[in-house]
């Protein structure tokens, strides 16, 4: 392999994406232009004040754009190519689990008979529709090791929040009153937001030199007010709580429920199950584990995987099956009879699109490429962790907690800040000059200067190479002039942006001419 | 941005809070500290005047890009004055901390407790030993 | 099987090596024993692409979709047409595949999209502050309640029973984790009665949820309405229908502090019930508790004009278990498609689709409300949508249809136990009128058969 080539190290007149400055399509607008050619309404019309009390209607029109179709289609194509993305390149982000996004799904998604049908379709013409639901929970469940599995989630914080719902639910039933959530200081935001959310009250769990759950801090705290405990396995840090069982029975005597969020599960397909760890509820991200493409912030989904003591809370409507009665075929449906449900958290039944896409995936890799996938996935990262671990990335930038990982690992670039005098930030500003989305940076809070690496198991050998050198070649340049890294970058779109000034004073619209 | 010092004539708080003790009254701020870990600010409300401030509980919130910080008062009583400056120019917190960075102006309950606050030499070695 | 992996024995063999294990097994070690799997899941073998197809194209050959059938069917997501360009952009991989932009300097792209979206949702709902997308219309609801409790400190929640079933139910749910209450105010002549609305406001309101068009398909008066909620310092929440406010007073325009609503009409397909996106805009006032990405603009280190993502201290990966919010991943994408849609309709188009929209609307509540045994259930003025009552069981009806294959609506008896055998009609662009004379034709056979018939539910 030829060495790496060194990434420019300053600004010269710009690269042409940098001179192309950014227009709306508000601003490529021209007054009577237009794309949309609609049918004539074809009936007897009226004026439309008489249809509608003009105090009722628009006095003018809302200002959308006035440009025709071809310079739409140029302006979201030139814009798009303002953006890096996973089908172009490396993207480490850490527990997002930035593995490829088929095609196939989304052509089986393109179907008319998924994408043209209405959530209000009567039960029995949508047969196929319910089925695909039906045999996607069973598949999560059966990865989950937990019996009964709700789709309606439309993300991972949904599935937290419909957990937590759950928890208090289930409480309730048994006429106990807890108030409290335990949660690891590794926690994801989105767990202490929930907590919020759900009406509790976060207590934070101390976290042990091996990176798990301090088992004595967890003992202190977990008692009757303690409703649950928000985990995941492995955790942020890439790490496995061998101590999993332990903490399960002392929440369990507590008499709290045991959360699982799922955003790493994608370590332990076909090798662990939370079920079996002693998880009640674990949330699924299908836009991690399962391939739904990230869309640059969504859509994904959620779904829950419960025990049997939580499955009567499960929201409304759950898809079940009903064994035919005279030997003809089971008929699947959305059953509303649910006296103990916690409800529904959205409109009808789930971001059913994303659920074609993740079955789609299932079936294709089966239970063997799903098994498969965690191995690998958590042998790329190992090995980009031993590639780290060596030359100045193990002496600048080391690993955080000095064990094995499983699909990902954090490492802290205090030493870095230290003795070169680049900060984290300044690393991951420099190697989007290399090409490379960084990988997450400043999480888990509890390391210093935190980056959080998952090359995830669709990234080959030489991509891993590639990032190890990319980051060795931006230490051994800081080493020289740390001032380098901290102007970068320099060949992107655009270079540092002022957030200051963007928060300050927001401006989150185009101001009307 | 400001040089990092820290005033002799003033009292310090633990949690990175100043205050000027000028008999019954006091000014509280934030410290070279707070805002040099809080980063650039931009945004602080100030309480409403008449509010009551207890030593050691949060008043106020401060606010920069990457994080919100509650702000605490180092002595209790009622807010007299509040820097209304600061809705408009909160970057004064950074540049100016104890001097047009001031966040309220307070009548003292107890005067007395400004024995329990730090002198500077004090909080520079509590700054000195968390690092 | 192997999908989408490269890793060849030899690779394995040598990255073991530079790892130092000798097999894979080592590292899973930190599993313990009593929890490792000891056989394989539970679950089929990988197929090849081909069979993947072929057994998805099964299930979907098993549904009954707008193209198979004529389909009135409303109730918050709509057969609108989808341009094709909206196919093309969305599919994009650029657009497609990265990540939320926490790396502005690379997602200009992405980041740009969501301050034209903004943009676009301020204009429609005469707000000034849009997010960049919630999941979708219900939840955006129950979203709302939270900013209002947050903003007020009160407890109540008061909802117009025209505001979608969805709506409220996700009200309630939510409302255990908020501590909250809701009082529904009920319809009369199918729109919110405005009295007994005023008389369920208190000082503890949070805030007052009414929806535009409601879930009959009426207009209602929301300035009137929202008067009350004001004077007692509750908040005003709309929900709307945004193909609705193409011709509609925006509800910015009439007193409302938060309009929230589903965008699923806005260049995103059916599929089922989602994924779609939910929209959030409010008065600037509220712009520091809205839940949500919000993009704002700003210059980089050059001068440069770009966009970052703003304001995210409100949000959960800084703020918590103070943020505005727990929202992480929402719905970008599809907020793009709504985006395009809207620019491919454009300022002209859009006030056209809406004017279309309600003459269709008008003639078939014409051609309906003629037929035997067919009776409006309220005769405010409609845009898009209108609740019919028929003399026949609607259930049996609706598959008499069907079976002539003609979706005819949504059946209301379920969640509005007042409206036994109503029926809700929504019209689309797609609608011909040669198609709605279709549905009254059929509607008006079904009703026929079986008026005054003793049918018993479930018999042949």
């Amino acid at each position: 392999m030829s060495p790496l080539a060194p990434a420019p190290r300053s600004v010269d007149g710009g690269t042409p994406m940098q001179r192309d400055p950014a227009t709306t399509v508000y601003e490529r607008s021209e007054e009577g232009r237009r794309a949309a050619t609609l049918p004539d309404a074809g009936v007897p019309e009226r004026p439309l004040e008489e249809l509608i009390p003009k105090k009722l209607l628009r006095e003018r029109p809302a200002e959308l754009p006035e440009i025709s179709e071809p310079e739409i289609v140029r302006h979201y194509n030139r814009i798009s190519r303002r953006n890096f993305d996973l089908d172009t390149g490396f993207y480490p982000l850490g527990s997002c689990t930035m593995k490829h996004n088929p095609r196939l799904n989304e052509r089986v998604a393109a179907l008319p008979g998924h994408a043209r049908l209405h959530p209000a379709q009567e039960s029995k013409r949508a047969q196929g529709a319910l089925e695909l639901m039906w045999l996607l929970q069973r598949s999560l469940s059966e990865i989950c090791g937990l019996p009964h599995v709700s789709l309606q989630p439309s993300a991972g914080s949904h599935g937290e929040l419909a957990g937590l719902l759950l928890t208090r639910a289930y409480h309730s039933d048994r006429g106990e009153t807890r108030t409290k959530v335990l949660t690891p200081d590794t926690a994801h935001g989105t767990n202490p937001a929930t907590v919020t959310m759900a009406g509790y009250e976060v207590v934070k769990l101390e976290t042990n030199e091996r990176g798990g759950i301090e088992i004595d801090d967890l003992r202190a705290k977990a008692n009757g007010d303690t409703a649950c405990l928000m985990l995941t396995n492995p955790n942020t840090l890439g790490l496995f709580d061998e101590n999993i069982s332990e903490i399960a029975k002392i929440v369990h005597e507590a008499g709290g429920t045991l959360y699982y969020d799922g955003a790493n599960l994608n370590a332990i397909m076909g090798h662990t199950r939370p079920g079996d760890m002693g998880f009640d509820i674990v949330h699924v991200n299908l836009h991690k584990s399962f391939s739904q493409p990230h869309g640059g912030g969504g859509p994904g989904a959620g779904p829950i995987a419960v025990s049997d003591r939580i499955e009567p809370y499960l929201p409304r409507p759950q898809v079940i099956r009903r064994e035919a009665q005279n030997g003809g075929e089971p008929r699947f449906d959305l059953d509303f009879e649910r006296p103990k449900s916690i409800g529904r958290l959205r409109g009808f039944q789930g971001n059913f699109g994303v659920f074609v896409r993740s079955y789609a995936y299932i079936l294709s890799l089966g239970g063997d490429g799903l098994q498969e996938a965690s191995e690998t996935a958590v042998l790329n990262a190992n090995y980009l962790l031993a590639r780290l671990g060596e030359g100045s990335a193990g002496k600048y930038t080391p690993i955080a907690f000095d064990r094995r990982c499983m699909h990902e690992f954090v490492l802290s670039g205090a030493p870095a800040k230290r003795e070169l005098g680049v900060q984290t930030l300044d690393i991951a500003k420099r190697l989007l000059d290399y090409g490379m989305h960084p990988p997450t940076v400043y999480f888990p809070l509890l390391v210093d200067e935190a980056l959080m690496v998952e090359p995830t198991e669709t990234e080959t050998r030489e991509t891993l190479d590639a990032f190890a050198e990319a980051i060795e070649a931006i230490l051994a340049e800081a080493a020289e002039d740390p001032g380098i890294a901290k102007g970068a970058p320099y060949t992107t779109p655009v270079r540092r942006l002022d957030e200051a000034a963007a928060a300050r004073k927001p401006v989150v619209r185009q101001p009307r001419a | 941005m400001a040089d990092e010092r820290y005033p002799e004539e003033l009292r310090y708080h633990p949690e990175h809070d100043w205050a000027r003790v000028e008999g019954k009254e006091a000014t509280f701020g934030i410290t070279w500290y707070a805002q040099d870990a809080l980063g650039e600010v931009v945004f602080y409300e100030p309480p409403e005047v008449g509010k009551q401030v207890r030593k050691d509980e949060a008043y106020s919130e401060v606010e920069s890009v990457k994080a919100v910080s509650d702000v605490y008062a180092p002595l209790s009583g009622e807010v007299t004055e509040v820097n209304e400056s600061l809705s408009e120019n909160p970057e004064k917190i950074n540049q100016d901390p104890y001097g047009e960075g001031w966040m309220v102006k307070v009548k003292l309950s107890d005067p007395s407790e400004a024995d329990q606050l730090m002198d500077a030499a004090a909080y520079k070695k509590l700054l000195e030993d968390s690092d | 099987m192997t999908r989408y992996t490269s890793a060849t024995d030899r690779d394995r063999r040598e990255m073991l090596e530079a790892i130092g294990v000798t097999s894979i097994d080592e590292l899973f070690e930190d599993i313990p024993e009593d929890l490792r799997l000891k056989g394989p899941l539970d679950l089929p073998d990988g197929k090849p692409e081909t069979e993947v197809y072929d057994r998805l194209s099964e299930l979907a050959s098993r549904n009954t979709d707008a193209e198979s059938e004529t389909s009135f069917l409303g109730a918050g997501m709509y057969d609108h047409y989808v341009p094709a360009i909206v196919d093309a952009i969305t599919s994009r991989s650029e657009f497609l595949t990265p990540y939320t932009p926490y790396q502005p300097e690379i997602s200009q792209g992405g980041l740009q999209v969501m301050f034209e979206f903004q943009t676009a949702m301020s204009e429609l709902t005469g707000l000034p502050v849009s997010n960049a997308a919630l999941y979708e219309g219900p939840s955006a609801v129950a979203s709302a309640a939270y900013l209002a409790i947050g903003a007020t400190g009160r407890k109540k929640l008061v909802a117009s029973r025209g505001v979608h079933p969805h709506s409220r139910e996700s009200l309630i749910s939510y409302g255990a984790g908020y501590g909250t209450e809701l009082v529904e105010v009920p319809l009369t002549d199918g729109v919110t009665d405005a009295t007994a609305l005023a008389e369920a406001i208190d000082d503890e309101t949070a805030a007052v949820f009414l929806q535009q068009p409601n879930f009959l398909g009426a207009v209602e008066d929301m300035e009137a309405l929202g008067a009350t909620a004001k004077q007692r310092g509750a908040l005003v929440v709309v929900a709307c229908d945004p193909i609705a406010l193409s011709i509609l007073r925006p509800p910015g325009e009439c007193g409302a502090d938060v309009a929230v609503g589903e965008g699923q009409p806005l260049g995103n397909r059916l599929d089922y019930g989602g994924p779609s996106f939910g929209f959030f805009c409010a008065t600037e006032e509220h712009i520091r508790r809205m839940p949500g990405r919000i993009a704002g603009e700003t210059t980089d280190v050059d001068g440069r004009r770009g966009f970052v993502l703003t304001l995210q201290t409100r949000e959960q990966h800084i703020r918590r278990e103070k943020a505005t919010h727990n929202i992480c991943t929402a719905q970008a994408l599809n907020a793009l498609g709504g985006m395009v849609h809207l620019a491919w309709l454009g300022k002209r188009g859009f006030a056209e689709l809406g004017e279309l929209l309600a003459q269709r609307t008008a003639y078939a509540r014409e051609r309906l409300s003629a037929v035997d045994g067919v009776e409006l259930l309220h005769d405010a003025p409609v845009v898009r949508e209108f609740a019919i009552k028929l003399e026949a069981p609607v259930g049996q009806v609706l598959d008499l249809c069907a079976d002539e294959g003609v979706g005819a609506g949504y059946p209301l008896g379920r969640e509005y136990s007042e409206y036994e055998n109503g029926l809700l009609v929504a019209i689309t662009e797609r609608r011909s009128k040669a198609d709605i004379d279709r549905l009254a034709e059929v509607l008006g056979r079904a009703v026929a058969d079986l008026r005054g018939a003793q049918v018993a539910e479930g018999v042949a």
